[in-house]
């Protein structure tokens, strides 16, 4: 079915044993300009404040791994991945999707990415069918197929297809969040970036979204990169998990290794005691950007 | 090796993403469209009537068939113009608002292809609320079209409209550069552009500074061309030079506006302008 995408066959050549995604001392600060009026600026009074949400991130994905980024509010994840999005350009190193550079190449490079947020933006008075229809055709998938296509995805995931033309407000938020899933399938994405894509959900769709991340792997063959602050997700969904602390990667491994490294005496700990020990914070903390510059 | 034929399918595909997208929510929001109808439709009867009255404003005799002609003019080509720029200049805003604007940035589409798609609807949009406009007015007041010539007036319509698009796809830049802002900068650029361009009167009564303000806007030309071709009967041959001279400044406006859009997407991806949080 992906080979009817127009956007797949225009798809760059991705060579053999090529890392999925290489991420080099990245980093990244914005100005908080809220406190600071033009005018106070111009004159010199208030010089605007800056933080830094990325510092020196580096790491490196396989082919077909689920890698988490691990970290509280505010600790540089969202940044990280709208990076990997081509929708921020950060200030210093690089980023590599398959060997393109997602700023130098970045026409390439949203060929072979998709990206899951937060919030599921969609047009909320549009249906499910015509929101996923304005996605298809932005990535080549047209008319029939396209429809088929949605029809498909939208019965794999468990809707109801009376709610297929309904506008997408009147659905729960864990039902439009299977529906911007379905929107990165149906992209056929060779990496799929997930923003906290289980945040705020009731326990059963968050079940259900975690379902359909495995099922993503299984028979897409991607490479997932998830970003959490949910212990028990990253620990039960990823390959490797590189934990995030004030736009720093304080550990990169394993979720068994990640609690290696911590355990003593050979107890068993969960990953909240290895968040703990490893950046003197807990999980629900909210994260401090650092403050670099300004008064 | 990918053939050309493919991406521009590829890309035109992408385009009617666009149009089709706006028409499903054309057809969601028709309470509120019919809403904007019944409002410039009034808008264009006031404006209208102001011309069927003015022997009995001014005591004097008027032709009030030339003066209402004029001004149906004035405010039809001003709805149309309007329509255009609203729909492209809003682009931004809209998906701000929806929280779309990031998924449609970051779709493997150039920007003239989005571009294009949005452009394409605005104009159909706008002729077909002008179209309704126009058919409601005519069925109150005795308009003649004897002697008018109706497809040079056509033509400067279409051309003037390149114009606008090119100022729609720059004014929706302000609210890429200023989420909170930006919507009500768009609508002050509109504002001066209709004080400005002599759609209600001639330009020549303006101030000699506002005239050449005046003289810069494409509307006034537009409107110029028009009110010879309808009012006076220019055939086209006559109105040819200032149609190519539009359509030029036309084209000219929509590579500078696409060309800004760029440079503003680029600016806002380093300032983190479209969206942050974590």
């Amino acid at each position: 079915m992906a080979q009817n995408v127009i956007a797949t066959q225009l798809r760059p050549h991705i060579a053999p044993g090529i890392p999925a995604v290489v991420v080099e001392h990245v980093s990244k600060s914005f100005e908080l300009d809220e406190r600071a009026s033009w005018w106070e600026r111009l004159r010199g009074r208030r010089r605007p404040r800056r933080i830094r949400a990325l510092q020196d991130v580096s790491f490196t994905v396989a082919p077909g791994e689920i890698f988490g980024i691990l970290g509280p509010n505010g600790s540089g994840k969202s940044t990280l991945i709208r990076v990997l999005s081509t929708l921020i350009i950060p200030d210093s190193g690089r980023a590599l999707v398959f060997g393109y550079d997602v700023v130098q190449q970045d026409m390439i490079v949203k060929r072979l990415i998709n990206r899951v947020s937060v919030e599921a933006a969609f047009f909320k008075k549009l249906s499910p069918v015509e929101n996923l229809m304005y996605g298809a055709r932005l990535y080549g998938l047209h008319g029939t197929a396209a429809r088929e296509r949605i029809y498909s995805i939208l019965h794999r995931l468990g809707l109801r297809e009376s709610a297929f033309h309904q506008p997408m407000e009147e659905m729960s938020r864990g039902m439009q969040q299977k529906v911007a899933i379905a929107r990165a399938f149906l992209t056929s994405p060779v990496v799929l970036l997930l923003d906290e894509p289980t945040t705020g959900l009731d326990p059963r769709s968050k079940r259900e979204v975690q379902a359909l991340i495995r099922e993503l792997r299984e028979t897409h063959d991607a490479t997932i990169l998830l970003s959490t602050h949910d212990m028990q997700e990253a620990e039960t969904l990823c390959d490797r998990i590189a934990i995030l602390d004030e736009g720093r990667i304080v550990a990169l491994d394993t979720p068994e290794g990640l609690k290696a490294r911590v355990a003593a005496n050979g107890r068993k700990i969960s990953m909240e005691e290895v968040f703990l020990a490893l950046t003197g914070k807990q999980m629900d903390e909210v994260g401090d950007a650092v403050m670099v510059e300004g008064n | 090796m990918i053939s050309l034929w493919r991406i521009v399918r590829f890309e035109l595909g992408a385009s009617y993403a666009f149009i089709e997208r706006n028409l499903h929510l054309v057809r969601r929001y028709m309470g509120w469209e019919l809403v904007w109808f019944a409002y410039s439709l009034a808008s264009a009867l006031s404006i209208t009537y102001i011309g069927a009255a003015m022997d009995r404003i001014s005591g004097a005799k008027v032709n009030t068939d030339y003066l209402i002609l004029y001004l149906l003019i004035g405010t039809l080509v001003w709805r149309f113009l309007s329509v255009i720029f609203d729909n492209i200049s809003e682009m931004i805003q809209w998906e701000r608002w929806e929280g779309t604007i990031e998924y449609t940035l970051m779709a493997p589409i150039h920007r003239f292809t989005h571009m294009l798609g949005q452009t394409a609807f605005a104009i159909l949009h706008g002729l077909l609320l002008s179209a309704g406009i126009a058919g409601a007015v005519v069925l109150l007041f005795d308009v003649s079209l004897a002697g008018a010539n109706v497809a040079g007036a056509l033509f400067m319509l279409l051309a003037g409209g390149l114009s606008f698009i090119g100022l729609g796809i720059m004014a929706s830049v302000l609210p890429l550069l200023f989420p909170e802002r930006g919507a009500q900068m768009t609508h002050m650029v509109q504002a001066l552009l209709l004080l400005f361009s002599g759609v209600y009167y001639p330009i020549d009564v303006l101030p000699g500074w506002m005239q050449v303000i005046a003289r810069v806007s494409p509307a006034t030309y537009v409107l110029q061309g028009i009110r010879e071709a309808i009012l006076q009967g220019t055939p086209t041959v006559v109105l040819w030079p200032r149609f190519v001279v539009l359509a030029v400044t036309g084209v000219g406006l929509m590579g500078v506006g696409v060309l800004v859009f760029n440079r503003a997407e680029q600016y806002a991806k380093r300032t983190g302008r479209l969206k942050r949080s974590g």
